[in-house]
């Protein structure tokens, strides 16, 4: 906990604004109903306000609080985002650390299996099953984490393929260790590094896909507040010169700016790069 | 005569995390017309560092921080990139370590050859082309008409670094900086490119650097040696007064190391037979043998040593003994009992007695272990030890290998390549094991390190008995260890016995040849062993 | 194995078209099945409970539901390759017509964004790989990771924000019909040419840069650099040859990442392509459109990697050139 809090006084200026911006986020998700000053689905004024005192940054399109809303979604939108990149990483890691350690057939059939799944658009492909199986949170959580650990599994197979063939991994062979234990104690230590790095870049990625998602409609479904799907609920206004879905919009960019701030530093020191 | 290149006080630093740290401390360096220098240390002594710095070059993280680089009257230190680029390959040229790496994969040789010459106006490409032949017809390269026309991956290892010596030549340089050029090569393959070299750098007075960890190979080539040691200079001689009168005692402990032998070993060959392979024939694919009909016996305290050059099947073996490849034919028979081909059916108890260690420490400990992890491990695992009586046991083994108590808490980055392998062998013994395969466990270390390990490892050997197959490539660790010697040679054993039977002439003729190459600390050596064969040739 | 080894570039391109014609089948496989796996009645799942018992049977009657799944499948994929793929759910038209047109609009959208983003990303990604580290290299790189970051519609609305309500430069919705001129077309597509230009740029170029640093650490470089050649030849002659193949992977990826992008930028801009068309379908359920428009963009997505993996491999001088 120490080397890693003094790890951090040593990352560069970019990467400490972005741990800030991700920071700011999850308090607002955390305390979102101590921050908020109105409710997620109150109607608290006229439509379409421009932001005063009262409200911070206007009204939308029922008269909801455009702030408030924004705070309470914070907390919808990266609570099941982190969930689904987990289960992906749950999913992906595991079937790759066992590809790469058991090889053989069991890798070339995984491998094939993950190679057809990825040649296939991921956009597409969750289109097609949300209309299959229809729109609703767990359904959205399964198939997005299903198809994001495709990518993990990529990874994380060759990121074990490479520790793999290292001597420390074929002394523990050779002692006799089972094959779970080589997969906890000699390579997921040393394929921490870029996993963790990967964890950032996929977050930002399933974030982004359940925005877009909801901004066609088919995430995240309302009244519940929802980054993607308020800029969809209020788009209509901004050719009429009313900037209201821009704040969802920029949310969502401030949050994945700050993790890939942070993103670019981990890949940087997992890589032990000098430049 | 005057001076070629004349670098002054020269501190080369390189960068480590937040600061500058000098790699090159304040060195003078002076080369004359044809003048062959060599640059001698271990590693870290900062010789290529030098070596590059004379084409004021340096790699990236480094830089020049002060001194001056006089080259036939021009001052390259701050010089101007273009003064810079007129040199570089025209009047100074480089040869890298790794030929294979540093050719442009995407080229063809002779294309890369005339380069250099085009670039710099010498000549035109047809006129460069004939060269190319007239040069690779000199270092003897086969088919000099044709060769230029491959790309570098369809030519052989040796061929390839003669073609890097023929590219550095196309220009006709008046300095030629060899970086390691052979270190990457098998010692029979060695001989030719050394040869190769000698010859060419004579035949046109071609001045040269030429940089080694290895004494012997400098004293073939050398006029006058610089020995380095953490980047300042040890000692600066003439070649054959450096060998034969060194003056400081670090050269001296250079000097001495391929002298280190085993004082008298005793008749081992009534002792009981641990291992026993019996007409073990591997393959890889199921069709090409990479061992064919393999006999070979361990007895309990006896060290064997397997020798032979790359693509033997020495290493191979080792992977049939420890259960990785399954032979296809024949027993292998450990304390009698025949062990099971497959790695999975083997007892713990096998597992246990049957330990390996690896030729780089580096990839054979896990960097995210401590000490007391990695070592603990197989006491926990095979013996079952734990709490106090484990960390008792591990401090024992770390006082057997000569190492403090308190690197207990140290991860392997903390520890210096030899303390690494100190440690790979507390990990073997820690097993208490009745055979350890060592394979090529001192080829990676530097040659003090391993004359180190090597003593180490004698010493266990008396207090514990344990036996050794001793897996290598250099003779010299053959000469000071092995109770027993097998030779190999594309995956058979070419000729099998004790030491003195197998150094003592008559030898096999492969066997011989592997002898001959090895390179002596003498600077007669070369000439005289070239000599030889051409008169055998002949005869 | 003497003539594989001789001609192992076409082997592995013969390869590759294999296993990418297998994929195009296992999908079409998938969404068929997919389809067949809806719990409960098919018809009754899509008309909803209140259905009554005439309109579920005409309605399975009309996709054919009553005949048994594999002869469903073949006729269905074989109609396919005819161009024949069945009628709309929701307006009872032929999904051939309702597609052809959209299709060919996403086409020339996706191309002018193409067209402008790889040269450019290609060639700033390889200039701030030569001038790694400098200011320009930092400014390129943090701007690329803050587009990276952007949601498509985030940029699109700030250029609508801009160029559309700002400064009425530009239509805020790329209506585009038939009878427009080329030019007024053009006109009309700018901002959601421009949005994918930007979004795919930024990627693009990101890896451009780590492709041409990876190579630029060669030890070949660095003897290239010791023969005393000058900068640009080195760039040109030696690096060059050896990053092409990186770098039409590159290329590739970002392009198939285009295919996918396209989606949400048709919504946006409510341009009529086959990206608009599909989101449509899916939130009415129309379950024929849905399948063949996926089917579409999945076997153009696998084309353009199948492509570039050729072009890849071709480009390879160590399998152009065999021992």
């Amino acid at each position: 906990m120490i080397t890693l809090l003094s790890h951090l006084r040593t990352a560069p200026l970019s990467a400490k604004i972005g741990m800030g911006m991700v920071l700011i986020t999850l308090i607002a998700a955390i305390f979102a109903p101590l921050i908020a000053p109105f409710g997620e689905t109150e109607i608290a004024g006229d439509v379409w306000l421009f932001s005063s005192s009262t409200h911070f940054l206007g009204t939308d399109s029922l008269g909801r609080d455009m702030f408030s809303r924004l705070v309470y979604g914070a907390r919808n939108t990266i609570a099941i985002a982190f969930l689904i990149t987990f289960l992906s990483f749950v999913f992906g890691v595991t079937l790759g650390f066992v590809a790469a350690t058991i090889g053989g057939w069991v890798d070339q059939l995984l491998s094939r299996m993950i190679d057809i799944l990825m040649a296939f658009p991921t956009l597409i492909f969750a289109l097609m099953v949300l209309s299959v199986v229809g729109t609703s949170i767990p359904a959205l959580i399964i198939v997005i984490a299903l198809l994001d650990s495709t990518r993990v599994f990529r990874l994380s197979r060759a990121v074990a393929m490479d520790i793999e063939v290292m001597e420390y991994v074929e002394a523990a062979r050779l002692r006799g260790e089972k094959l779970w234990w080589i997969m906890r104690h000699e390579i997921l230590p040393n394929a921490m590094p870029p996993l963790v790095a990967e964890f950032g870049l996929r977050f930002c990625f399933v974030f982004l896909f359940i925005a877009a998602l909801s901004f066609l409609g088919l995430g995240i479904q309302p009244p519940a507040a929802d980054w993607g799907g308020m800029v969809r609920e209020n788009a209509g206004a901004i050719t009429f010169g009313i900037f209201t879905p821009l704040w969802p919009a920029a949310a969502i960019a401030f949050l994945t700016v700050g993790v890939n701030l942070i993103v670019d530093w981990a890949l940087h020191v997992a890589s032990g790069l000098k430049d | 005569m005057k001076k070629l290149l004349e670098i002054k006080n020269i501190v080369i630093e390189g960068q480590t995390s937040d600061q500058w740290v000098p790699i090159v401390k304040g060195i003078d360096l002076t080369l004359k017309k044809g003048e062959v220098l060599g640059l001698i240390g271990e590693s870290g002594a900062g010789k290529s560092t030098l070596g590059l710095a004379s084409m004021a070059y340096t790699r990236p993280g480094c830089r020049i921080a002060s001194g001056s680089i006089v080259f036939d009257g021009q001052e390259l230190f701050d010089g101007s990139a273009s003064l810079l680029r007129s040199i570089r390959g025209a009047r100074i040229a480089y040869v890298a370590q790794s030929a294979a790496a540093s050719f442009n994969p995407a080229h063809r040789l002779i294309n890369q050859f005339a380069e250099g010459p085009v670039q710099h106006n010498l000549m035109n490409f047809s006129s460069a082309e004939e060269k190319a032949v007239t040069i690779y017809d000199q270092l003897l390269l086969p088919d000099p008409e044709h060769i230029g026309y491959r790309f570098p991956h369809q030519v052989s290892g040796g061929q390839l670094q003669r073609a890097m010596v023929a590219m550095a030549m196309s220009c006709q340089p008046d300095i030629i900086v060899f970086d390691e050029p052979t270190t990457a090569l098998d010692v029979t393959t060695q001989i030719e490119v050394l040869a190769a070299i000698k010859d060419i750098t004579r035949k046109y007075n071609t001045a040269a650097i030429y940089i080694t960890h290895d004494l012997a190979v400098v004293a073939q080539l050398a006029d006058r040696i610089m020995v380095l040691r953490d980047g300042q200079l040890v000692e600066e001689n003439d070649a054959r007064e450096i060998l034969a009168a060194p003056k400081e005692e670090y050269t001296r402990e250079l000097l001495s190391v391929r002298s280190f032998s085993t004082k008298g070993n005793k008749d081992k060959s009534g002792n009981k037979v641990i291992l026993d392979i019996k007409d073990v024939t591997a393959s890889y694919t199921g069709t090409e043998e990479v061992l064919s009909d393999i006999n070979l016996q361990i007895r309990k305290g006896q060290t064997v040593a397997l020798v032979g050059e790359s693509g033997s099947g020495k290493s191979t073996l080792a992977r049939v003994i420890t259960g990785l490849l399954p032979q296809s034919k024949g027993s292998v028979l450990f304390k009698n009992k025949p062990l099971a081909p497959k790695l999975k059916p083997r007892s713990r108890e096998e597992l246990q007695r049957l330990q390996m260690i690896y030729q780089m420490p580096d990839t054979a400990l896990n960097p995210r272990h401590t000490i007391r992890t990695i070592i603990g491990r197989p006491l926990q695992f095979y013996l079952k030890m734990n709490g106090r009586q484990r960390e008792q046991r591990i401090l024992e083994l770390l006082e057997q290998i000569e190492l403090p108590a308190d690197y207990i808490d140290r991860y392997p980055a903390e520890l210096s390549g030899g303390e690494k392998q100190r440690i790979c062998i507390a990990r073997a013994l820690a097993a208490e094991p009745d055979l350890i395969i060592c394979d090529e466990v001192t080829s990676a270390l530097d040659q003090l390190v391993a004359e180190g390990i090597l003593k180490l490892l004698l010493n266990l050997q008396q207090k514990l008995q344990v036996s050794y197959l001793f897996i290598t490539h250099d003779l010299t660790t053959v000469k000071a260890i092995a109770d027993e010697i097998v030779v190999m040679l594309n995956g058979r054993i070419i000729e099998q016995g004790p030491k003195k039977e197998i150094l003592k002439p008559p030898h096999h003729e492969y066997t011989d040849l592997l002898l001959s190459s090895v390179p002596k600390m003498d600077p007669d050596w070369l000439d005289g062993l070239l000599e030889k064969r051409i008169l055998a040739a002949a005869a | 194995m003497d003539f594989l080894k001789q001609n192992s570039i076409f082997a592995l391109v013969a390869q590759r078209l294999s296993f990418g014609l297998l994929t195009l089948f296992i999908i079409s496989l998938l969404i068929f099945i997919g389809v067949e796996a809806l719990p409960g009645d098919f018809a009754e799942a899509i008309l909803g409970q209140s259905a009554t018992a005439e309109t579920v049977e005409a309605f399975r009657q009309e996709l054919n539901l009553d005949q048994p799944p594999v002869q469903r499948y073949f006729s269905w994929l074989g109609g396919f390759v005819q161009g024949d793929l069945g009628t709309s759910l929701a307006n009872g038209r032929p999904i051939a017509d309702l597609l052809g047109w959209r299709f060919k609009n996403t086409i020339f959208l996706a191309s002018i964004a193409a067209l402008i983003a790889v040269p450019l990303a290609v060639i700033m990604g390889i200039a701030a790989a030569l001038y790694r580290n400098t200011f320009f290299d930092k400014v390129l790189s943090m701007t690329s990771l803050s587009m990276i970051s952007f949601p498509e519609f985030f940029m699109a609305y700030i250029l609508i924000a801009l160029f559309s309500v700002k400064l009425a430069w530009f239509p805020s919705i790329a209506n585009i019909n038939e009878q427009m001129s080329f030019a007024a077309k053009l006109n009309a597509v700018v901002l959601p040419a421009l949005t994918l230009t930007l979004v795919v740029m930024a990627h693009m170029m990101r890896q451009t840069r780590a492709a041409i640093i990876n190579i630029l650490s060669s030890p070949f470089i660095e003897m290239a650099n010791l023969k005393g050649l000058n900068r640009l030849r080195v760039v040109v002659l030696h690096a060059f040859p050896n990053a092409l193949s990186p770098v039409i992977n590159v290329i590739a990826l970002n392009l198939a990442y285009l295919v996918v992008g396209v989606v949400i930028v048709e919504v946006v801009f409510v341009y009529p392509g086959l990206g608009q068309l599909l989101v449509d379908s899916v939130s009415k359920r129309d379950i024929p459109v849905v399948q063949a428009s996926g089917l579409i963009f999945a076997a153009t997505y696998i084309l353009l990697n199948l492509i570039a993996d050729i072009l890849s491999i071709i480009s390879n001088p160590r399998l152009r050139n065999p021992r």
